[in-house]
């Protein structure tokens, strides 16, 4: 059960990232979960909560996402869903396929904050791949 | 007061993955393969690596290995006997390795004099699947006696690895292990992964363990 790490880690993200903005408070933290990101979406609720305590993101809510796998399949030359993680097999055709093209996101999307009136900044955060570095993260 | 919403796109384990990019080119830029070995506690990890790191030294290859545990310095005992450099690090509770801890304990390595690293990660089919060591390969182990559906009941790591070995093979037998019925559901959440079969108590697939480490550590240098 490493949700609980995860939940920190998003926290810390997300508070990061509301602080930079000058938000007061985080009203909600927007998450992707694949379905192969090996974490359990109950697990990774209960444990927010208690990650949130005593940040910006107290009593906020987080939202959910869940994305299916996606493969894609070389026979159909098409990008398919699979309908379940124990059969990597086209769903159309039944040929193998191993080319994952969707399913181990764990990302934060977006975060809905309360900035102060006064607060005019650009537009803050990575608008690029999700596996970009912040500045911050930067050593 | 105004609400705004904020997009931020980032993985929320994008601190680890960045330690792990850059554990992984200095590892890379000192010639190594480093090699994750993922497993359920008890299907023969530390067996198998004892035996990998004995036959290295045989063949007069060099190697050092960490060893990932909840408590306990008992796998690192284990290990030294074979004579290679290996230190444990004890994660105080915690269910995987992160890339972090791999780094600290690399501190007083000469790292250049190794060809091999091996990172024997804790013993959990789930936690560790989602964190990045810096490694180039990731191996799976599977017992014999853990049963062939294994696969299926924890598909995230298997399908997160790019080898996936069969231990205790030489209990299979007694254990009616159906190896093509594994086989199968390997190939069934990770298809076309390289399977190997290997006894580390008669030595049995050794050799092409080994054989297939270093086809992988040529086409690593291929590349870099």
């Amino acid at each position: 059960m490493h949700e609980l790490s995860i939940a920190y880690s998003l926290v810390d993200l997300a508070s990061q990232s509301a602080i930079e903005a000058g938000a007061t408070r985080v009203n909600s933290v927007h998450v992707r979960l694949g379905a192969l990101a090996g974490v359990v979406r109950g697990a990774l609720e209960f444990s927010y909560e208690i990650a949130c305590a005593g940040t910006l993101l107290e009593g906020s809510t987080l939202v959910v996402k869940e994305l299916p796998v996606r493969v894609y399949c070389a026979a159909c030359d098409m990008e398919v869903e699979l309908p379940s993680v124990q059969r990597f097999c086209c769903p159309r055709c039944d040929t193998p396929s191993g080319d994952l093209r969707q399913g181990r996101e764990l990302d934060i999307e977006a975060i809905e904050i309360d900035v102060p009136g006064d607060v005019k900044g650009e537009e803050h955060g990575n608008t690029g791949a999700t596996d970009s570095q912040g500045d911050s993260e930067q050593k | 007061m105004e609400t705004r919403v904020l997009q931020i796109r980032k993985g929320i384990l994008n601190k680890n993955d960045e330690i792990a990019r850059k554990l992984r080119e200095r590892l890379q830029a000192c010639g190594l393969l480093t090699i994750n070995l993922v497993s359920s506690p008890g299907s023969g990890k530390t067996a198998f690596l004892q035996r990998t790191l004995r036959t290295l030294r045989e063949e007069g290859k060099t190697a050092a290995a960490l060893v990932g545990d909840l408590a306990t310095d008992n796998d690192a005992r284990r290990l030294a006997e074979a004579g290679m450099p290996v230190k444990q690090i004890n994660t105080d509770g915690r269910c995987h390795l992160e890339a972090q801890m791999i780094s600290d304990h690399l501190a007083d390595w000469d790292l250049a004099s190794f060809e091999y690293l091996f990172i024997e990660n804790v013993g959990n089919l789930v936690c560790p699947s989602s964190y990045d060591l810096g490694e180039d390969v990731r191996v799976v182990l599977l017992s014999v006696t853990e049963g062939e559906d294994k696969p299926l009941k924890y598909p995230n790591i298997f399908n997160s690895a790019d080898i996936a070995v069969i231990t205790k093979m030489d209990l299979a037998e007694a254990c009616e292990f159906d190896l093509e019925a594994a086989r199968a559901n390997i190939q069934s959440v990770r298809p076309g992964m390289q399977i190997l079969t290997t006894s580390a108590k008669t030595g049995a697939g050794m050799s092409e363990w080994l054989a297939c480490l270093s086809q992988q550590k040529q086409a690593r240098c291929a590349v870099v």
